[in-house]
């Protein structure tokens, strides 16, 4: 079964499969729902039908004499543990916070409110009771339209929070001044967009089981969870007040997360609860249905652009103005994700002078929205990557060009864009956009559509360029902290590599997967950089019991934050090998070299120890140097200096059908920069599914809640996944920039397939039409919405 | 096979699972996967949806793909069912399991087995497909993290190396990791330290 392929020289770098796969491929896994344990119950959750109401009563006794049932509670019986917290919230600006209980106390404000929970001996009878549940309902006007909901006279959510505002924050320059330049503008366009609301939809929806030992007093909570250390630290401090250490959680298998998962909901208090309170291991997993109506959602925003620019393309201002719908309560990090992940970005990969960012905060009546797969990136991107397109449009310079006249140099770098963002790190964006163009084919591409439009065919064929850049590798501390972005904590993370008395190796990280290949990853790096055998070194992980605290695996973070800390830590053990060494080949210590797992006296490297040698005498210690500590191992809580910032360029070619409004992607190019790349097989599938998702928003996926606040797409068989017939073949390069930020010059690979590959859809399907006198068209381009466009536009 | 009743609301159900036979008395609304997973510790078989639409559940009933989430055990009486578990056999992943793992054709796993199963079946009826026909079949299950792409590739592979093909590798290459020219066997310490305490525990 082995592939027969010249032996590398180091791992890095290398395609090597998944050491994660043959447990996912033989049906071993062990997902959150495979848990059991002995004396399991269950929980099912009795939902709000409707989106507004105040509860006038409950009964239920008829529940509790349901076969089955050992308890049934509600918001009353919770009435005095905490909500749960808003972890980050805008800064700078009050936030008018209203974030949910366990159980709804006194009125529902989403479909899908959690109102009761049953627990039973069995799922199905868990369900079976919830129609035993009595609740009587004073319905209440709904809205679910952040631009309807800051509306005067529009229903209100929360008493805190009038006119339905969350927070009211800006960036940039003062509005007036890039009014001033705005005016000043030789060409000047303005342009309503929206970017829909859209459901994560991880493959395995989420879930919680809860275990209280009442001996020990000791709780563990198994979640299917980005973030467990944080999920730990929330819920004992923050919602049940249990004293930390003893509170242990653990994430299972993960099956795919995209942000939905980073967050506290309210099943991994309540499973404790439970647990404690009827002396039972407690289950919870969602329903795709739950899942779709309550676990969070991601981008609904609406925002206005006005841009000013020369008549040769140059972008002199831009002022963008948005409503960010973030449901009916906030969710663990939204308000920061729709400004700090959003505003600061919207300059995207361009030297701009004036720019004046907006963003208000809404409630209404419909699930959170929270990060959910670039988080704020791809909400910016669209933004300032649509507006190129309207320059162009309005000067008539070629798209690809207008991007190329207002790039960042390379010489400009570390590059500040005056809103507040950290600097760009490193970048080079001409190579990428040259290199897709290329790819693309783009200028025999002008000539075709140029020749279909003369000849009226019936098949548009439209051209869609996105350069993008992102923040990846979250972040500085002291900048995202309560000192400066308003999140909650750090965003540091955690590593220990230990090597054993036999020198194999075990690396414990922050960082965790949910199908990104982080055990493999890592395996490559600590392979290379401590010189043992890759077989050699387990990477642990989703496990808070005895492991040092880590803040989790989204933004992009894992290998240029976590990575990092094992980097380091593998380093600070080669330094105490090195000295061990020296002791045992009677050297001074500065005269030993190391290299792939060997240690030598300079000019002398026949008397060699080797790693195993040195571990095995660090952890027997008959022999250490006088003052040296035994064992051979080294934990690192690495804050980084900066973010880094992934770019490239991707360019979409569609087909339109003229007759039907059905888009075709005939082409699709991305060539992105992600730095050095550690295992570029993992790296290209990162893109490949965020491309998926990029394309999804564009053409099909988009949540509809109807003017009741009903989800009308609230089953798989609405709302629409795409399937494998329903996507392209993605045609992927890379140019490589590397970046000072981390010793490793990655940058980061998770989210910029999502982030660049929805606009140049976007611009795609747009410029197919554009000869018909269409502007711009809001998402997804279903065949009815561009049919009508294309009605619209000619007529 | 008929069925027949047991206790008042319960049906009495034998099939083969993976080659073992199994009788039970169920729930008749016990749906097949819940009897998979929570009756036989099944659990590689999993739940994605309530409607049909993921796949996640598929396994092979008398040889055609399934989705066990929507058929009631009941109906299974008397079938021979092989799900994910039964698919590598004596240790030897078949041919579309080396197919997801060469071509990294799985990110977080979750949608693998049912991915394997309907692909399988798949090729059974069409040895030789065309890329637009391996999309097309797998219309019934989705993925959220590969955009579908090495998944493709991955029946390739394995449409390949059944019909006897020479095996590309993947991207997802085997590494020879004696390259890195480390030590194979303990480091003399090591092999000493062992063999004194070996010594010890004799005497």
């Amino acid at each position: 079964m082995a592939a027969t392929i010249e032996a590398p020289e180091l791992l890095v770098g290398q395609p090597i499969r998944r050491r994660e796969d043959p447990k996912l491929m033989t049906g071993s896994g062990n997902f959150l729902d495979d848990i059991r344990l002995p004396g399991m119950s269950y929980a099912a959750i009795l939902r709000s039908p409707v989106a507004h109401a105040r509860i006038t009563s409950i009964d239920t006794t008829k529940a509790r004499n349901m076969p089955g049932v050992i308890g049934v509670f509600t918001g009353e019986d919770l009435a005095d543990v905490n909500p749960l917290p808003c972890a980050w919230q805008a800064a700078g600006v009050e936030n008018n916070v209203a974030t949910p209980r366990l159980l709804a106390l006194g009125e529902v404000r989403q479909v899908g409110d959690p109102i009761a929970v049953v627990v039973a001996e069995s799922v199905y009878q868990a369900n079976d009771a919830l129609e035993g549940i009595e609740v009587d309902f004073e319905e209440l006007q709904a809205v679910v339209d952040s631009r309807e909901a800051v509306k005067p006279g529009a229903p209100q959510l929360h008493e805190n929070a009038p006119n339905n505002i969350v927070m009211h924050w800006t960036c940039g320059a003062d509005a007036e001044t890039v009014d001033k330049a705005l005016a000043g503008a030789e060409v000047r366009v303005s342009q309503s967009v929206a970017n829909q609301r859209l459901i994560p939809t991880a493959m395995e929806p989420r879930g919680s089981v809860g275990l209280y030992e009442p001996a020990t007093q000791e709780y563990t909570l198994w979640a299917t969870s980005q973030a467990p250390h944080v999920h730990k630290l929330v819920v004992a401090a923050f919602v049940l007040g249990i004293p930390e250490q003893k509170i242990r959680v653990i994430a299972p298998d993960v099956g795919g997360g995209f942000g939905s998962k980073i967050f506290v909901y309210f099943d991994m208090p309540l499973v404790l609860w439970l647990s404690k309170a009827l002396g039972r291991p407690v289950k919870f997993f969602e329903d795709r249905t739950e899942n779709y109506l309550h676990t969070t959602h991601g981008r609904d925003h609406h925002t206005d652009i006005e841009i000013g620019a020369t008549k040769d393309g140059k972008i002199t201002a831009l002022k963008v103005s948005t409503l960010a719908n973030l449901g009916a309560y906030l969710s663990t990090v939204a308000p920061g994700v729709a400004t700090t992940l959003y505003g600061r970005m919207v300059a995207g990969c361009y030297k701009i002078p004036n720019i004046h960012v907006d963003v208000k905060g809404v409630y209404t009546n419909t699930a959170m929205v929270d990060a959910y797969r670039g988080a704020g990136r791809p909400e910016a991107t669209f933004v300032i990557e649509r507006a190129c397109d309207l320059v162009a449009d309005a000067t008539g310079v070629d798209p690809a060009e207008v991007r190329r006249r207002n790039f960042i140099q390379p010489a400009d770098f570390p590059y500040d864009t005056g809103i507040g963002m950290l600097p760009y790190d490193s970048g080079n964006y001409v190579p990428a956009l040259d290199l897709a163009l290329q790819h693309a084919g783009y200028a025999s591409l002008l000539e075709q559509q140029a020749a279909r439009r003369a000849n009226g065919g019936r098949k548009l064929l439209g051209i869609g360029v996105s350069s993008y850049v992102e923040v990846c590798g979250i972040a500085p501390s002291k900048w995202i902290g309560l000192s400066g972005e308003g999140w909650g904590a750090g965003l540091w993370e955690s590593a220990d590599v230990r090597v054993y008395l036999t020198g194999k190796v075990s690396v414990t990280s922050g960082s965790l997967p949910h199908g990104q290949g982080h055990e493999t990853t890592f395996a490559q790096i600590v392979a290379d950089r401590l010189g043992v055998p890759y077989d050699d070194i387990e990477i642990e992980h989703s496990d808070t019991k005895g492991t040092p605290f880590g803040f989790g695996s989204y933004g992009s973070r894992s290998l240029t934050v976590g990575g990092t800390a094992i980097y380091k830590s593998v380093d600070k053990v080669v330094e105490k090998a090195k000295l061990l060494a020296a002791h045992m080949l009677e050297a001074a210590p500065e005269d030993i070299v190391y290299e792939n797992g060997k240690a030598w006296v300079k000019g002398s490297p026949d008397a060699v120890k080797t790693i195993q040698d040195i571990a095995l005498q660090a952890h027997v210690a008959y022999d250490l140097p006088s003052g040296m500590e035994p064992g051979l191992e080294a934990v690192t809580y690495y804050d980084p200096p900066n973010c880094t910032f992934p770019f490239g360029t991707h360019v979409c070619v569609v087909e339109v059908d003229r007759d039907t409004g059905n888009v075709e992607i005939i082409k699709y190019v991305g060539v992105d920069d992600v730095g050095n790349v550690i295992n570029p097989m993992i790296v290209d599938g990162q893109f490949h599914g965020g491309i998926a998702q990029g394309i999804a928003q564009a053409l099909y996926e988009g949540a509809v809640y109807a003017d009741n606040g009903e989800l009308i797409t609230a089953t798989m068989n609405d709302y629409a996944i795409p399937k494998a017939s329903m996507l392209p073949t993605y045609e992927l390069d890379r140019t490589v920039t590397t970046t000072d930020v981390n010793p490793m010059g990655a940058k980061g690979a998770g989210e910029a397939g999502t982030i660049g590959s929805t606009p140049a859809v976007a611009n795609a399907v747009v410029d197919a039409l554009s000869h018909l006198g269409v502007k711009h068209l809001d998402m997804p381009y279903t065949p009815e919405r561009v049919w009508r466009a294309m009605q619209n536009g000619n007529a | 096979m008929a069925t027949t009743m047991t206790a008042p609301g319960r049906v009495a159900v034998r099939m083969k699972v993976n080659g073992v036979e199994y009788a039970a008395d169920v729930e008749p609304r016990l749906l097949l996967v819940s009897f998979l997973r929570d009756n036989l510790g099944l659990t590689g078989t999993h739940i994605g949806c309530d409607t049909s639409q993921c796949g996640a559940c598929v396994i092979h009933l008398d040889g055609e793909p399934v989705k066990s989430c929507t058929l009631l055990t009941a109906q299974a009486n008397g079938a021979e069912l092989t799900t994910i578990e039964g698919v590598a056999k004596n240790g030897e992943y078949d041919a579309m399991q080396m197919g997801f793992w060469e071509m990294h054709g799985l990110q977080c796993g979750y949608c693998t087995p049912g991915m394997i199963m309907t692909a399988n079946a798949f090729l059974d009826r069409n040895p030789d497909p065309t890329e637009a026909e391996i999309r097309h079949a797998l219309e019934g299950n989705l993925c959220r993290c590969t955009g579908y792409q090495n998944i493709v590739k991955a029946v390739q592979y394995a449409a390949k190396q059944r019909s006897g093909g020479a095996m590309e590798p993947g991207p997802g290459t085997d590494l020879d990791f004696e390259h890195k020219d480390v030590i194979e066997h303990a480091p003399e310490d090591l092999q000493d330290w062992g063999d004194q305490l070996a010594g010890q525990e004799e005497r």
